[in-house]
């Protein structure tokens, strides 16, 4: 058998992608239920480090359950589902989409230590790729309790400085709405926030900064009319 | 035709022994072929990411030499560097699905590692070289002893790194708390090293390496 031959190289090609491609898709279907498991996890994680719950992934399912009391399906400021499976499966990187008023997010009720705690998903753009997070708010709906970021490929150093507590501390006490209309936090240049409605940005990451500002207003607006009611 | 019949090598005979011994040292991937540098700056600033980084390179290496060995003669030459780079990128997928699932933190952590291992230049470069030319046993002995001599310097350069960038290993603080500067007290003499945390200080540390090996090694010092 010439192994050099045009056919052969054509008929080996064939044979190894799709050898290959059963291999792969096997490994990606089998374990895909593992994978998905740990991303809600995490995100359980995240939605009560938000409120001062600190719990490794493993424990995270449990306490998730026992410290949101309530997940709400918000649209237009009012409640339209209070199922709790529909609203945390809502994909804010889809929602934020479509106009403020438009969408539907979820609003997580949590109760902790006998104090309701409202906890508002966040999802924009940073300087290379997405950024998230989630901040919650005190039973009035308005002072920030504790607020988390994440992003996806931000500089480290510079811009992946948001996920730090040096960027997060700033946050609680702040608040989001003044007399009943609705204000959002903006990220300032470095120094120069002052009063309830900023905090200071990252130096050196001025786009992240940006896309943080822009993300607290464009993710907390849709919840603005909810909040005035409670 | 020759008449003279091969006598069948043991095992771990003298020669195939070497094949592992050699890259630990005399043939070191990292120190001495200088390749791979790049995952050995980015992930040596804690010792778990090089642990993990080391034992996925040491799977692909050695799964990967093993099949390209068994089907080196099947491979037609004209395309022998897509099926070397098909079999690597499986290979690695796979390792990146199973940390996924099984070692999420750490898969996090490698990020885009996990998946730049495909360009890792010491598994190309054995796989053209050693495995295309030899059988399927004497493949797996150099993918596992390249590994091993990729990892052993990966390890050292982490531990070097996360001690004096961060004062902890594995995570564990070892450096006693009451040695660090407190602005408050005015006790303590120490702080941590934030240049290690850095990737240059990845590259100052290999190049010690590098002069502590070579001045031990004298084999290794080019005439001029």
């Amino acid at each position: 058998m010439n192994v050099n031959s045009n056919g052969y190289t054509y008929t080996f090609a064939t044979v190894m992608v799709v050898l290959v491609a059963v291999l792969l898709s096997a490994a990606s279907l089998g374990l895909k239920s593992k994978q998905e498991n740990n991303v809600k996890q995490e995100k359980m994680q995240s939605i009560l480090s938000s409120v001062g719950v600190e719990v490794d992934r493993s424990g995270a399912e449990e306490a998730y359950n026992t410290v949101i009391e309530k997940v709400l399906t918000i649209k237009g400021g009012e409640v339209v589902s209070e199922d709790r499976e529909t609203g945390f499966a809502i994909d804010m990187a889809t929602a934020i989409k479509s106009s403020n008023m438009d969408r539907e997010v979820p609003l997580y009720v949590a109760n902790k230590d006998g104090q309701t705690f409202y906890i508002v998903p966040l999802r924009g753009k940073g300087l290379w790729g997405p950024v998230w997070g989630f901040v919650s708010l005190e039973s009035d709906g308005n002072t920030v309790v504790g607020a988390n970021f994440g992003h996806k490929s931000e500089t480290p150093g510079l811009g992946a400085e948001i996920t730090t507590p040096m960027f997060t501390d700033q946050f609680p006490g702040k608040k989001i709405s003044e007399a009943g209309m609705f204000q959002s936090i903006s990220v300032v240049k470095k120094g120069t926030s002052n009063g309830d409605y900023a905090v200071d940005g990252i130096s050196g990451g001025t786009i992240t900064s940006n896309g943080v500002n822009d993300m607290l207003a464009d993710c907390l607006a849709p919840y603005a009319e909810y909040f005035k009611n409670i | 035709m020759s008449t003279e019949v091969k006598q069948k090598e043991a095992l771990f005979s003298k020669k195939n022994r070497k094949l592992i011994s050699d890259p630990f040292n005399d043939n070191n991937p990292i120190t001495v072929q200088v390749l791979g540098i790049c995952s050995a700056l980015a992930i040596t600033v804690k010792l778990e990411p090089a642990i993990v980084m080391s034992l996925s390179v040491m799977f692909v290496l050695a799964a990967g030499n093993v099949i390209i060995s068994l089907i080196r003669n099947l491979i037609p030459n004209r395309i022998r560097i897509i099926v070397q780079l098909v079999v690597v990128a499986s290979l690695v997928i796979l390792v990146d699905q199973f940390l996924k699932a099984y070692a999420y933190d750490v898969s996090k952590q490698l990020s885009v590692f996990v998946g730049l291992i495909i360009t890792n230049c010491i598994i190309m470069g054995r796989f053209e070289a050693f495995a295309l030319g030899n059988g399927p046993w004497k493949a797996f002995m150099d993918g596992i002893g390249n590994s091993i001599g990729y990892g052993v310097i990966l390890i050292a350069v982490a531990f070097f790194r996360e001690l004096l960038g961060s004062g902890t290993l594995l995570g564990f603080n070892v450096i006693p708390q009451s040695w660090y500067i407190n602005a408050e007290t005015g006790t303590g003499f120490y702080a941590n090293n934030g240049f290690f945390l850095f990737p240059p200080m990845a590259l100052i540390v290999v190049g010690l390496i590098i002069w502590a090996q070579r001045a031990k090694n004298t084999k290794l010092i080019e005439e001029n």
